[in-house]
C-alpha cells in the first residue's frame, strides 16, 4: 500500500530525470528505511500538493535528491577545482575572492548624447563595464532617416548611424579603461570597426582595449530575428571579425554567443544550453575552415546566458555549459590552450519574467535570478529594471537593479566560496541531466548537417515555439502560477515610467544631413565600392569597413553596399 | 446557426523581430477554431492593410513590442479607413505604456492586451467582438 503511494507520486520524475542517465536508482538500506517509515506514512496521511514537481521549463524534480541520483559520480573527475579542467566549480581557482563579476546593465536610448548622460551616470554609481542597446534601425543596419526607421528612432536604444554618432556617445569616456559590451549582430562589423576608429582617436591602443561585440548571427535567426544577409555571408562577416580580432585586438571579444534570446523566445533551459553551444561548435567549424588554428581565437569566445526564475535549473544549466564546453573543445577540436577550453560567460536576468502587473515583484524576481547567475559563477550580469514590461528602464529603476548586484556581491555572503553548491546531490544530479539533454540535442543538430543546416530546415525554431506554447498553455490554466499575473491578483496604480523624446528622429535625422553634406562624399563612394568589390571575392572584410567608416560613409551606406552583394534574408515563417 | 469561421490576421509591424507572443497567439486562436493568416515579420502599415483586405479578415492583430505603436498604429487605422474597411477589429498586443492606452482606442484600436494576458481572453475578446459587430456578406 505504501509503497504504491510513493510510486505514484514520483512516478513521471522516475520516468524521465533518473530512467535518462541510471534506470534503476540503487537505493540504500537508510533511504529505503526512510521511505517506508517515515515518507509513506507522511504520504497517506497528507498527499503532496501536486502529482509532479517541475521546474520552469517543465523538467521534472524528484523529491529527495540522495547519492542513488549520483551513482557513477566522481568529485574529481566531474566536479574537480575550481580554474582546473573541467570548470564545473568555475573558470578562476578564486572565483570571486579573487574579483567580483563585471556590473555591465545594458543602457541604451535616444540620442548618442542621451545615452552618453546615462553612462557616465552609471559609472559614477559604481558601474563596472558599459554595455551599449542600439535602437531597432541600428540593429537593422538603416540610418535613422531611412522609410522603415520611422517611429523606431531611438525607442529600444540608442540611435547610431555613424561614426560621428559613435564619437560622442563615448565623449569623456576613455575607451583604455572601460571595458565596453555592444549588442549588435548583423552589422556588428560595422559598428566595431566605428568603436576602433573612436579607440584610435582617443588615443587607446588596440591591444589593450577590451569588451565584448554580441556579433551572434546564429540565434538572430533561431530566435530574435534580427538579420539582414543570408546565413553564408553572415558567418563569412563573423569569421572576418574573429580572423581580424586574433590578430589586432587580442583582448577584446569578438562574439558573445547567446542563449539569452533563445530562453527570451520561450525555450526551455536544456534549449537554450544545446542551442547555444552548437552555435559555439558551428563558429569554431567555420573559423578552422577559414584555416586558423583553434587556439588562435578560441580565447577570445565568450558567451552570454538567460537566468530565468528557477533558481536551481539556472545554476546547473551554467555548470553544464562549462563541462560540455570544455569537452568540445578538447576532444572535438583538440585545443591545446587551456584558455580555449574555459567557458566564460555574462548573464541577463529573463527580461520575459518581467511582469506589467504589480512590477515592484520584478525586484524580487531579478534578485533571486541574480544570485542564481552568481552561484553559477558568471563573469559579468546585467540586471532588469522592475519596469521593464513597460518601457525602458527609469534612472531610478536601473539604479535599483544595480544595487541588487551590489547587495549580492558585498552583503549577502555567497562570493565567499568558490562554487558554494558544489557537492550537492540535488545540483549535481541536474548539472548531469541537463548536460546529458543538451547532449541529445547538439548530436541531432550534428546529424542534420549542423546549425545552419538546422536553422534552415527551422529545427530549433519549431522546438523553442513549441515549448513556449506549452509554457502558455501551463500559465493559462494556472498549471504554473505566476505571482500577481494568474494569482495573487490586486488592484494597483500604474508606475512612472521613461518617456522617449519624440524628436530624437528629428535631431538624429538633421544631424545626418549636415554630415552627408561636410563629408567628402567621392570619398566615401570610392571607399563603399572598395567594400563593394571585396565582398564579391572572399578578403576579409573588416579593413575594408573600418575605412568605409573612417570617412563618415553612415551604417546604411555600409549595409547596403554589403546588401547589394549579399542579398537579403526573409525566413519561412511558422506559427 | 453554423458560424462561420472568424479570419484573423495577426501581423508584426515595424523593424522588431521578436516574434514569440505573435506566434502564441496565432496558434491560440487557431486551436480555437479561427482561421489565423500571420505575416511574418517586419511588416510596414501598407503590407499589413493590403493583406487584411486581400484576406477579407474580421480582425486584425499587431503585436508591438518596440515603441513605434504610437506612429504605426494610426498610419494602419488611416490606410483602412481609406480602403473602407471600417468594421475591421484592430487589437495591439505587446508592449505599451498605459499613459499610450487612451489615445489609441480613440483612433480606433478596439482592445490593447498587455503582458499577463490570457489567450483565452483575447480568445473571448474576439468571439464577442465579432458576434455583436455582424458584418454584411
Amino acid at each position: 500500500m505504501s509503497h504504491k503511494i510513493i510510486e505514484k507520486a514520483g512516478k513521471t520524475t522516475k520516468s524521465r530525470a533518473a530512467a535518462m542517465l541510471h534506470p534503476e536508482r540503487k537505493v540504500s538500506a537508510g533511504e529505503r528505511a526512510w521511505e517506508e517509515n517515515a515518507l509513506a506514512p507522511t504520504l497517506e496521511k497528507s498527499p503532496e500538493r501536486a502529482h509532479e514537481f517541475t521546474t520552469v521549463s517543465s523538467y521534472p524534480i524528484r523529491r529527495l535528491y540522495t547519492p542513488a541520483d549520483l551513482p557513477d559520480w566522481n568529485p574529481e573527475k566531474d566536479l574537480g577545482y575550481p580554474g582546473q579542467p573541467p570548470y564545473t566549480r568555475g573558470i578562476h581557482s578564486t572565483m570571486y575572492r579573487g574579483r567580483l563579476w563585471t556590473m555591465r546593465q545594458f543602457a541604451g536610448f535616444g540620442t548618442a548624447q542621451d545615452t552618453n548622460a546615462r553612462f557616465r551616470y552609471l559609472l559614477a554609481q559604481g558601474q563596472t563595464g558599459l554595455s551599449v542597446a542600439f535602437d531597432l534601425p541600428t540593429l537593422m543596419g538603416y540610418d535613422a532617416d531611412h522609410p522603415l526607421s520611422e517611429g523606431e528612432v531611438g525607442k529600444c536604444g540608442v540611435a547610431i548611424s555613424s561614426l560621428a554618432d559613435m564619437e560622442v556617445l563615448f565623449d569623456q569616456i576613455p575607451l583604455a579603461d572601460v571595458t565596453t559590451s555592444m549588442t549588435i549582430n548583423s552589422p556588428a562589423a560595422v559598428i566595431w570597426a566605428m568603436y576602433l576608429a573612436v579607440a584610435e582617436n582617443q588615443g587607446a591602443d588596440w591591444k589593450k582595449i577590451s569588451g565584448t561585440l554580441q556579433n551572434d548571427i546564429l540565434k538572430e535567426y533561431i530566435a530574435q530575428k534580427e538579420y539582414i544577409y543570408p546565413p553564408e555571408p553572415s558567418m563569412r562577416l563573423v569569421i572576418d571579425t574573429l580572423e581580424f580580432g586574433a590578430k589586432e585586438t587580442p583582448k577584446f571579444n569578438p562574439i558573445s554567443i547567446s542563449g539569452y534570446h533563445i530562453r527570451e523566445a520561450g525555450s526551455t533551459a536544456i534549449q537554450e544550453l544545446a542551442f547555444t553551444l552548437r552555435d559555439g561548435i558551428e563558429y569554431v567549424e567555420w573559423g578552422v575552415r577559414r584555416g586558423m588554428d583553434v587556439d588562435e581565437f578560441a580565447p577570445r569566445l565568450s558567451f552570454f546566458f538567460n537566468a530565468h526564475n528557477d533558481f536551481f535549473e539556472e545554476i546547473a544549466k551554467y555548470r553544464a555549459a562549462r563541462r560540455i564546453w570544455h569537452k568540445t573543445m578538447t576532444k572535438r577540436f583538440g585545443a591545446k590552450n587551456p584558455r580555449s577550453w574555459a567557458l566564460r560567460f555574462h548573464t541577463q536576468t529573463a527580461g520575459c519574467s518581467l511582469t506589467a502587473q504589480q512590477p515592484y515583484n520584478n525586484v524580487v524576481r531579478t534578485a533571486l535570478q541574480a544570485l542564481a547567475a552568481v552561484m553559477g559563477g558568471t563573469q559579468s550580469l546585467h540586471t532588469n529594471s522592475l519596469d521593464e514590461a513597460w518601457a525602458l528602464p527609469t534612472e531610478f529603476a536601473a539604479t535599483l537593479a544595480l544595487r541588487t548586484q551590489q547587495i549580492i556581491a558585498h552583503e549577502s555572503g555567497v562570493t565567499n566560496t568558490a562554487d558554494p553548491l558544489g557537492g550537492s546531490y540535488f545540483v549535481e544530479a541536474l548539472t548531469n541531466e541537463e548536460e546529458h539533454g543538451a547532449w541529445d540535442y547538439i548530436k541531432k543538430i550534428d546529424a542534420l548537417g549542423g546549425m545552419v543546416a538546422a536553422i534552415e530546415r527551422a529545427y530549433p525554431q519549431r522546438e523553442i515555439a513549441e515549448a513556449s506554447y506549452k509554457y502558455q498553455l501551463a500559465v493559462d490554466r494556472k498549471e504554473k502560477i505566476i505571482v500577481g499575473v494568474n494569482d495573487y491578483v490586486a488592484e494597483e496604480k500604474g508606475i512612472d515610467i521613461l518617456q522617449i523624446d519624440e524628436t530624437v528622429a528629428t535631431r538624429q535625422t538633421a544631424q545626418l544631413r549636415k554630415l552627408r553634406a561636410q563629408r567628402s562624399n567621392s570619398e566615401v563612394e570610392r571607399r563603399l565600392a572598395g567594400l563593394r568589390k571585396a565582398a564579391e571575392g572572399k578578403d576579409n572584410l573588416m579593413p575594408f569597413i573600418y575605412d568605409a567608416v573612417k570617412a563618415y560613409a553612415t551604417l546604411g551606406e555600409v549595409c547596403d553596399a554589403m546588401r547589394a552583394v549579399f542579398g537579403i534574408y526573409e525566413e519561412v515563417a511558422i506559427t | 446557426m453554423p458560424d462561420k469561421k472568424i479570419r484573423v490576421l495577426i501581423a508584426k509591424p515595424g523593424l522588431d523581430g521578436h516574434d514569440r507572443g505573435a506566434k502564441i497567439i496565432a496558434r491560440a486562436l487557431r486551436d480555437a477554431g479561427m482561421e489565423v493568416i500571420y505575416t511574418g515579420l517586419r511588416q510596414t502599415p501598407e503590407m499589413i492593410a493590403s493583406a487584411a483586405a486581400q484576406e477579407d479578415v474580421d480582425v486584425i492583430g499587431l503585436s508591438i513590442l518596440s515603441g513605434a505603436h504610437n506612429t504605426l498604429c494610426p498610419r494602419l487605422m488611416e490606410l483602412l479607413h481609406g480602403k473602407g474597411m471600417n468594421d475591421v477589429t484592430v487589437l495591439i498586443g505587446g508592449i505599451i505604456p498605459e499613459a499610450d492606452i487612451p489615445a489609441l482606442k480613440l483612433g480606433g484600436i478596439a482592445e490593447v492586451f498587455l503582458p499577463g494576458t490570457t489567450t483565452q481572453a483575447i480568445v473571448d475578446f474576439i468571439r464577442h467582438r465579432v458576434s455583436t459587430a455582424p458584418r454584411e456578406a
